[in-house]
């Protein structure tokens, strides 16, 4: 093979055979993802006595959002859809903001047992979950947090992760900027708000994005410290209409399409930062 | 010093009230039987005497190694192949790679309901689609043989994605002149997956096993959702045990041995990764 037919896929009525095979491939497989996504949308829109029809109708016809109407009336919606966005929001902001300041203090600042430190918070990513939510649910209990916005939010904080991927970053910013601003007698603060902050915003919303879809699609968490029907989050609440409602599909896939819409949302407005973050988790061994 | 401790007291207050002292009270209990009512009682080693001998832990550990027997050697397979297809120059790369993602972004717990619903096998559209070309589908999610085979498909579907676009950016990072040099020397497409694609990716396909593994032995979401540990017992995992033994049953220190167990498992198993990295993970 000459180089030429590497570089330029169209060159032999071989090649071209290949290339739509290529292509046929791989938008079956795209296709594979997305058409039982398309039937969560469809079976949403189908009125009660169509949902079981065999042969299965592909298009609703007729389309209803009678489903929609009902979980309404079902459920308060409206209200957990705000429950898991200001659980999501404050949870991706409060994790920005401890994790960076922790690694400004890594990053640029000299104290005694520093690199021990730095090494417990690594050290406190190799704990699984499980090992915690035992005493944690119990913490809650003590506080009386159960059926607060705190006892989903706060635990969801405070992870390592943040730290270490934003110290990593903060390390490739030159210190020449800082230096002019200290001898012009800026503080902390104000480097680490008016210079680092900003030049570090790449980092910031790759770690935003995962912050917020982790709260948003939380579950095994919010399900044991919230059992008031308005405290819920969406996946909460999704699953206790499932366990309520067990053959209303209809109902059960609206409840779907409505949890997972607004990640559909963020995930294509910030497209380039979800991928950097995977790209980054692969590369960073 | 005064600044130091303005800007790590947050993250530190935050560590130690929701790790920390989870963790340490964690490992307590687990030397102490506690119902939440009466005072918590010392046992020393019995928590972990009745995990060793009980069969809920060897089965529940057994129903993990399947889960992850079965789902880690496919969705490290498929996302690679389609990683590899993906990376050829394609037009519209974007629309293909958001298709491959939208499950990830997606919650469990909606992927979840909708997979027990397309597995429905009555009603559903898999065994629908059997049915067309001539197969009668199993009873999936109601049936023992067919549960986990069912959890295994949904999850490896959910979670392609994610290790797609991480493969995706590893190849990317392959440097075309190896490729030329492999094909001027008359290597086809197979032998250049072979001795350029995966040596050259092999650092990121170790670290994606080593996460999938550390992921796989916390497989909770689907299983909770999809069959709570059924039918008949068939796909009762380690983390759906820890969660039926402390919020179910109130057995607090059994719960937190439990998830020290799990947890020594995991650490033992990525340890072993580690050190069998070197026969076949080339860093350059």
């Amino acid at each position: 093979m000459t180089r030429e037919a590497l570089n330029n896929g169209s060159s032999t009525p071989l090649r071209r055979v290949k290339r739509a095979t290529l292509y046929v491939a791989v938008v079956t497989l795209s296709l594979v993802m997305i058409i039982p996504l398309l039937w969560m949308l469809s079976t949403s829109l189908k009125g009660d006595q169509y949902v079981l029809r065999m042969p299965p109708q592909f298009l609703p016809s007729p389309a209803t959002f009678s489903s929609y109407k009902q979980l309404v009336e079902l459920l308060p919606i409206g209200r957990m859809f705000l429950n898991s966005l200001f659980v999501a929001l404050a949870t991706t902001v409060g994790q920005l903001l401890t994790g960076s300041m922790a690694a400004y203090a890594f990053s640029r600042m000299r104290f005694r047992g520093s690199g021990v430190l730095f090494l417990i918070y690594l050290g406190t990513l190799m704990i699984p979950f499980q090992v915690t939510i035992t005493p944690l649910f119990v913490l809650m209990r003590v506080f009386g947090w159960i059926n607060t916005y705190q006892a989903i939010i706060l635990p969801g904080v405070f992870t390592a992760f943040g730290t270490f991927l934003l110290r990593q970053f903060f390390m490739t910013i030159p210190r020449e900027l800082e230096e002019a601003a200290f001898i012009d007698g800026a503080s902390h603060w104000t480097i680490f708000w008016r210079i680092i902050l900003p030049l570090s915003k790449p980092a910031l919303a790759t770690l935003g994005v995962f912050a917020f879809m982790a709260s948003w699609n939380a579950y095994l968490w919010p399900l044991f410290v919230l059992n008031n029907t308005t405290m819920m989050t969406l996946p909460v609440g999704l699953a206790s209409l499932h366990g309520r409602y067990l053959t209303r599909w209809n109902l059960v896939m609206a409840g779907s399409v409505i949890t997972i819409i607004p990640m559909l949302i963020v995930y294509l407005l910030a497209q380039k930062h979800f991928v950097r973050g995977v790209a980054l988790t692969g590369l960073k061994q | 010093m005064g600044w130091v401790l303005f800007f790590l007291l947050p993250s530190l207050l935050g560590l130690l009230v929701f790790i920390a002292f989870p963790v340490i009270s964690s490992l307590v209990l687990s030397f102490h039987e506690w119902d939440l009512l009466s005072p918590a009682r010392f046992v020393g080693l019995e928590n972990f005497k009745e995990i060793i001998s009980s069969n809920d832990f060897w089965s529940a550990l057994g129903h993990t190694l399947y889960f992850i027997a079965g789902y880690l050697p496919s969705v490290i397979a498929i996302s690679l192949g389609v990683a590899v297809l993906l990376n050829q120059r394609l037009r519209g790369l974007s629309i293909y790679r958001a298709a491959f993602f939208v499950p990830v972004v997606s919650a469990w717990v909606a992927v979840a309901l909708l997979w027990k619903w397309i597995l429905n096998p009555r009603f559903g559209l898999l065994n629908y689609a059997l049915a067309l070309i001539g197969i009668e589908g199993p009873a999936w999610l109601f049936d023992p043989a067919s549960a986990m085979p069912a959890v295994i498909l949904t999850s490896v579907w959910k979670d392609t994605g994610f290790l797609t676009v991480m493969f995706l950016a590893g190849l990317q990072g392959i440097p075309t002149a190896y490729y030329e040099a492999a094909s001027i020397d008359g290597a086809n497409a197979w032998h250049r997956f072979w001795r350029v694609t995966l040596p050259l990716l092999s650092p990121t396909v170790f670290f994606a096993m080593v996460i999938s593994l550390i992921n796989s032995f916390q497989v909770f979401d689907q299983i909770w959702i999809m069959t709570s540990g059924g039918p008949a017992g068939a796909t009762t995992v380690l983390v759906e045990r820890i969660v039926k033994n402390a919020f179910s049953y109130s057995r607090m220190g059994y719960a937190s041995a439990l998830s020290w167990m799990l947890f020594l498992i995991i650490f033992g198993v990525t340890f072993v990764q580690m050190r069998a990295q070197k026969k076949w993970v080339v860093y350059d």
